[in-house]
């Protein structure tokens, strides 16, 4: 598969998808985000009259239908003349980017697409993820943090679809991503390392078969603190709501003490740019992360 | 009335095609038999005039066949043949010859059984055709300026 | 006029129970220029050929068609018969009616007719065919081997003691190749510098064998019997003749210790001068000009380094007088040399087990943590660490910490087989060398836990299954059968997570050490190689053989050989092998004085000044040709002034496909042996 050519970004006005979870059970990712970025002094314009990108039930039941739905998306944003749309959810990214390399790739199901979604599309739309977005504003963040996070031992977890299908997504290793770290590191945090950044959390089956859930997420959790780590960083709404929301149910099914605040990496940003904390939703989690003395 | 025998030239390389129709006869597998065979070292030999040529004297049908591409046991002869195909196939309709008449493939010398399919594949493919009677007439005239 | 003698072979029962072969003599008869036709029970017995020799001879025919089987078959005995009996080989050929007829068609009129009109084409073809005579083309007797690992060696070793002079060409500073790297061999335990040592002392010491080392081929131009090869001996910065290899100067070297070196995979670590290993052949250092603290000032300060004063401590500890052995002036030097065949033995390289470089042609195996954690290291650093003359002086320590690990995990097939990530080839070593390698560990850390993970176990070879069983038995090496998905490391330790497929259960190991059994891949540089000598190479960048089965030593070009793993991933002992084999064919080739081609080759006519040729030097030909064999010649007056340049073919190196035949405009040039006369001739009679 190719995808469609990358323009540079513009430093100053952004596309912006926030999809379905970050105006809803994900709010906090939402608020952080557009925190960071408005004290970085960029724009976020969300795409007008955007719909859902069909990463849930949509992709595994249709895929056309699946396909059309994100095409939408991203034919909006070229009418709106939003050539970079950062897309904090990375079920959404991977959709968007799995529908710009299928057209791209295959003229007759873009004719197609096209038809259905009754607008067209001619690429040149790029979606790009939470850590593309750090990496990409490194300079504009390490110029303006001071102590920054102080030290703050951070253990990064990807997930599942950060950086897979590696043919799709095209972003760091699949195997061994160092990214978060990176990110985590300028932001004067201590990555640390731990061996369940990839592994799967049980996140689809996080209503249909919470048992498992509860057994795969709790490895990770259990990983991480023993590598020493205070909060874990995310880059997605799933990785937060099952490895955070579900931490009671796992310490009181397995007699254990977590305690690990499951923090997104926009709020790590805010919070060593020095935004209060109020206004990057801290509050919102189920785990709360503790205030750091000075 | 006699059904229509068609007569089928077939130019094929002696490396590939020309071994795996010996590989053919050495498993018994049987086939067609209108046609005749010239071996050439390699389908890059071929002359499309060789072409023309065959259908003046009297085939219905001409099978041209060589190695695979990539397996040329001169390196590159049959790219060349290829081709020249795809520039001479243009030619053929202009030429008063049907396309169908005429058939470009690629035997390995391990593949008899598809080389034995080929020949009949071809044979009935010339067989609906019919008989290639454009060219008659200049035979005659040949012919007819030899005798005297 | 055509004499033509037509000879129809029964075959037994082969081509007669189908084709009625005394009325297909009986037609024959009656055939344009036939002046002889019979049918016989076996043509190609004896007395067979009797019959047919007695035929050209009384007779006095001028042509000969054999009706019989393949001439894959029998094509050369005819034509020998014919030869024999005087009349000139190529005027015989054969019809082809028992494999391409008689065993194909079932109808007894419908063969017999095809039959005749077979025979008919071929007496049509004959009358036009011309005695042709072999081509005779000088041939040099100096071999060049390219590549001193132990399948050059062997070759030139082999050549030399033959009474041939051998140029071996070598791109290290010492020739040995991998084998040197490795500690002990399998099935044996052989020490491999043990065994290969003598060699290299042979190779280089050897009155016929020139060694050119920390050199490399620069062009290769010519054909068989006949090249000439440019070699380009790299400035080593030190002077051979004065260097006694007393290595003072390695030890004076500010940056000695200082820089991972290859040998060592960099497990150990040498200066900017250096020799490359204690056993090295020749034992002289060169410097690395990329390292070298005074180069990389000069190179900086953009003026030539013998102006430059920074650093020189090598020089200084140099003791020939009056002129020093350090040579900071040296320059890279070509050298021209003629040689009759070349064999190229330039061996192989080992994927790294980590992610892929830019322009690398695989994805890698990031999930092994090979870049991350210093303690998952390859199967040939794992030899370095056994090897006696190592780093670690044969003792086997964690590169993290330097303790002994009491668990190793040895995973196989790293990039080996793998469609996705990795190349689909076997590496055919790895299993036999990770079990020399739990062996190894085992004897060495009596203790110590050794778990090797598997898909299979490919162990062929002479006490090669043995050998296993021995490592499985008799040293507890524990084999469980599945892949391993992910190493990380938590704490010291290194979490390893596989699955065990024959329970069907998931296993992790807390390891100290894990060795990946890596894939060997081609030479980086292998299609660059592959087209300096007219080599083929495949998907996979490994060169070539002319027949998979049959010709496996020689490549696509005449009097270019094939030997060692450059063919393809091999053993010693195949490589061993592989080398005397090449050396043979490169004897056979020097057994005579001129080399007998087939004149089966293209030819550009030649016509009376001033036309010359019909030729317009459109030189179609010479872009067409997959052999290189068509030559730009200037035909010159007595003045010396060109008057026409046309094109000719070289006889040495011209195939035979009739490529150019067919890209002619001008119909100057023909294939003897296939004119387009001959052939038309054969299409007149269909």
């Amino acid at each position: 598969m190719t995808l469609p050519n990358q323009t540079p970004r513009s430093t100053c006005t952004l596309g912006y998808y926030p999809g379905c979870a970050l105006h809803g059970t994900s709010k906090e990712y939402d608020i952080s985000v557009r925190a960071v970025a408005a004290e970085l002094g960029q724009e976020l314009r969300e795409i007008e009259d955007w719909n859902c990108c069909g990463a849930s039930a949509g992709h595994s039941t249709n895929r056309k239908l699946a396909a059309c739905l994100s095409l939408r998306n991203l034919a909006l944003a070229r009418q709106q003349n939003l050539k970079t749309v950062l897309t904090p959810c990375p079920l959404c990214s991977k959709q968007l980017l799995s529908a710009a390399a299928e057209v791209a790739a295959n003229p007759q199901v873009r004719s197609e697409a096209e038809q259905t979604i009754e607008m067209s599309f001619g690429g040149g739309v790029r979606a790009i993820n939470y850590i593309q977005y750090c990496t990409d504003s490194l300079d504009a963040i390490s110029s303006r943090i001071g102590e920054g996070l102080r030290g703050l031992k951070a253990a990064c977890y990807y997930g599942c679809l950060l950086t897979r299908p590696p043919k799709v997504v095209q972003f760091d290793d699949a195997e061994h991503p160092t990214s978060m770290e990176n990110v985590v590191r300028a932001l004067k945090g201590e990555p640390v390392e731990f061996s369940c950044k990839t592994d799967c959390c049980g996140g689809g089956f996080t209503q249909s078969h919470p048992e498992a859930v509860l057994r795969l997420s709790r490895k990770i959790l259990e990983n991480a603190k023993a590598a020493g780590a205070e909060v874990i960083a995310v880059a997605c709404p799933m990785c937060q709501v099952n490895l955070d929301m579900r931490q009671a149910a796992i310490e009181k099914r397995y007699g254990i003490s977590l305690g690990l605040p499951i923090v997104y990496l926009s709020q790590l940003a805010g919070l060593a740019l020095g935004i209060d904390r109020k206004k990057l939703g801290l509050g919102l989690h189920f785990v709360s992360m503790p205030e750091r003395g000075a | 009335m006699a059904e229509f025998e068609p007569k089928i030239a077939a130019f094929v390389c002696t490396w590939c095609t020309y071994a795996g129709a010996d590989l053919a006869g050495t498993s018994r597998l049987q086939y067609a038999s209108n046609v005749r065979v010239i071996k050439l070292p390699c389908t890059g030999r071929i002359d499309f005039h060789f072409i023309i040529k065959a259908f003046e004297r009297g085939a219905d049908a001409v099978l041209v066949s060589g190695c695979h591409p990539g397996d040329c046991h001169y390196t590159a002869g049959n790219y060349h043949a290829r081709r020249r195909w795809t520039v001479f196939r243009k030619l053929l309709e202009f030429a008063g010859i049907e396309p169908d008449r005429v058939t470009f493939a690629w035997v390995s010398a391990a593949e008899g059984a598809k080389w034995a399919s080929l020949v009949n594949e071809v044979t009935e493919k010339a067989r609906k055709l019919g008989p290639f009677t454009r060219y008659q007439r200049l035979n005659e005239i040949a012919e007819g300026e030899a005798e005297r | 006029m055509s004499r033509i003698g037509v000879f129809i072979c029964h075959c037994g029962e082969n081509i007669a129970a189908t084709v009625d072969c005394p009325r297909v003599a009986r037609e024959a008869a009656s055939m344009p220029g036939v002046v002889h036709s019979v049918d016989y029970e076996y043509l190609c017995s004896d007395p067979g050929q009797s019959l047919i020799k007695d035929a050209i001879r009384e007779h006095r025919l001028s042509g000969v068609v054999v009706a019989s089987c393949s001439p894959r078959m029998h094509e050369t005995t005819f034509r020998r018969a014919a030869a024999e009996a005087g009349l000139n080989p190529f005027r015989c050929e054969m019809a082809n009616i028992r494999e391409q007829c008689s065993w194909v068609h079932a109808d007894r009129e419908q063969a017999t007719r095809k039959a005749v009109d077979l025979i008919r084409m071929m007496v049509h073809k004959v009358a036009r065919n011309e005695s042709l005579c072999p081509i005779k083309v000088p041939v040099n007797k100096t071999a060049l081997v390219v590549g001193g690992g132990i399948a050059g060696i062997q070759a030139a070793l082999d050549i030399a003691n033959a009474g041939h002079r051998v140029i071996l060409v070598e791109r290290e500073p010492s020739i040995g190749g991998h084998m040197a790297q490795l500690s002990e061999t399998f099935p044996t335990l052989d020490c491999s510098q043990c065994i290969l040592t003598p060699r290299m002392v042979e190779a280089a010491s050897h009155p016929n064998i020139t060694l050119h080392v920390y050199s490399e081929i620069e062009s290769l131009t010519g054909f068989i019997g006949n090249f000439e090869v440019k070699i380009r001996n790299k400035a080593k910065s030190v002077d051979l003749g004065l260097c006694t290899g007393c290595g003072a100067c390695t030890l004076a070297c500010p940056l000695a210790g200082r820089i991972g070196n290859e040998f060592d995979r960099g497990l150990g670590k040498r200066g900017a001068v250096y020799i490359p290993f204690p056993q090295a052949v020749p034992h002289k250092p060169v410097i690395d000009r990329a390292k070298c603290l005074r180069f990389q000032a000069a190179q900086k300060k953009g003026i030539p380094v013998q102006d430059c004063s920074v650093c020189g401590k090598c020089a200084d500890a140099c003791p020939i007088a009056p002129r020093k052995a350090i040579d900071f002036s040296q320059e890279d030097v070509i050298i021209t040399e003629k040689v009759g065949a070349v064999v190229i033995a330039t061996g192989y390289e080992l994927y790294t087990g980590g992610r892929p470089r830019p322009g690398d042609r695989y994805a890698g195996c990031g999930e092994y943590g090979y870049d991350d954690y210093p303690d998952v290291i390859n199967g040939m650093q794992f030899e370095r660490l056994a090897s006696a003359s190592g780093p670690t002086q044969g003792r086997i320590l964690r590169p993290s910490d330097g303790l002994e690990p009491q668990t190793v995990v040895f995973v196989k097939c790293v990039g080996s087989r793998d469609n996705a990530k990795g190349f689909t080839y076997c590496s055919k070593v790895c299993c036999m060398y990770t079990a020399k390698h739990a062996m190894l560990y085992r004897h060495k850390v009596h203790a110590g836990r050794a778990i090797v993970f598997y898909m299979d176990v490919r162990s062929p070879g002479k006490g090669f299954d043995e050998f296993v069983r021995r490592a499985i038995e008799d040293d507890d090496a524990c084999y469980i059968r599945g892949r391993v998905s992910k190493i990380t490391r938590e704490g010291g330790k290194l979490l390893v997570q596989g699955a065990d497929t024959l329970s069907g259960e998931q296993v992790e190991v807390m390891a100290d050490m894990v060795v990946l059994a890596t894939a060997m891949t081609a030479r980086h540089d292998a299609d660059e190689l592959a087209r300096k000598f007219r080599a083929a190479y495949d998907k996979d960048c490994w060169l070539t053989e002319a027949h998979p089965k049959l010709r496996p030593v020689e490549s696509a070009t005449a009097g270019v050989f094939l030997a060692g793993a450059c063919q393809g991933p091999k053993d010693i002992p195949d490589s061993v092998a592989q080398a005397s084999a090449a050396a043979g064919k490169v004897l056979v080739l020097f057994s005579s004085d001129e080399l007998q081609r087939e004149p089966l080759v293209a030819r550009v006519n030649r016509t009376a000044p001033p036309q010359y040729s019909t030729c317009t030097g459109c030189f179609a030909c010479k872009a067409a040709c997959p052999a290189g064999a068509i030559e730009v010649e200037d035909i010159t007056d007595k003045a010396g002034n060109t008057v026409k340049s046309v094109a000719r073919v070289n006889e040495g190196v011209c195939q035979g496909c009739g490529t150019c035949v067919a890209a002619c405009r001008s119909g100057s040039i023909e294939l003897c042996g296939f004119t387009d006369e001959q052939v038309f001739a054969q299409i007149d009679a269909l």
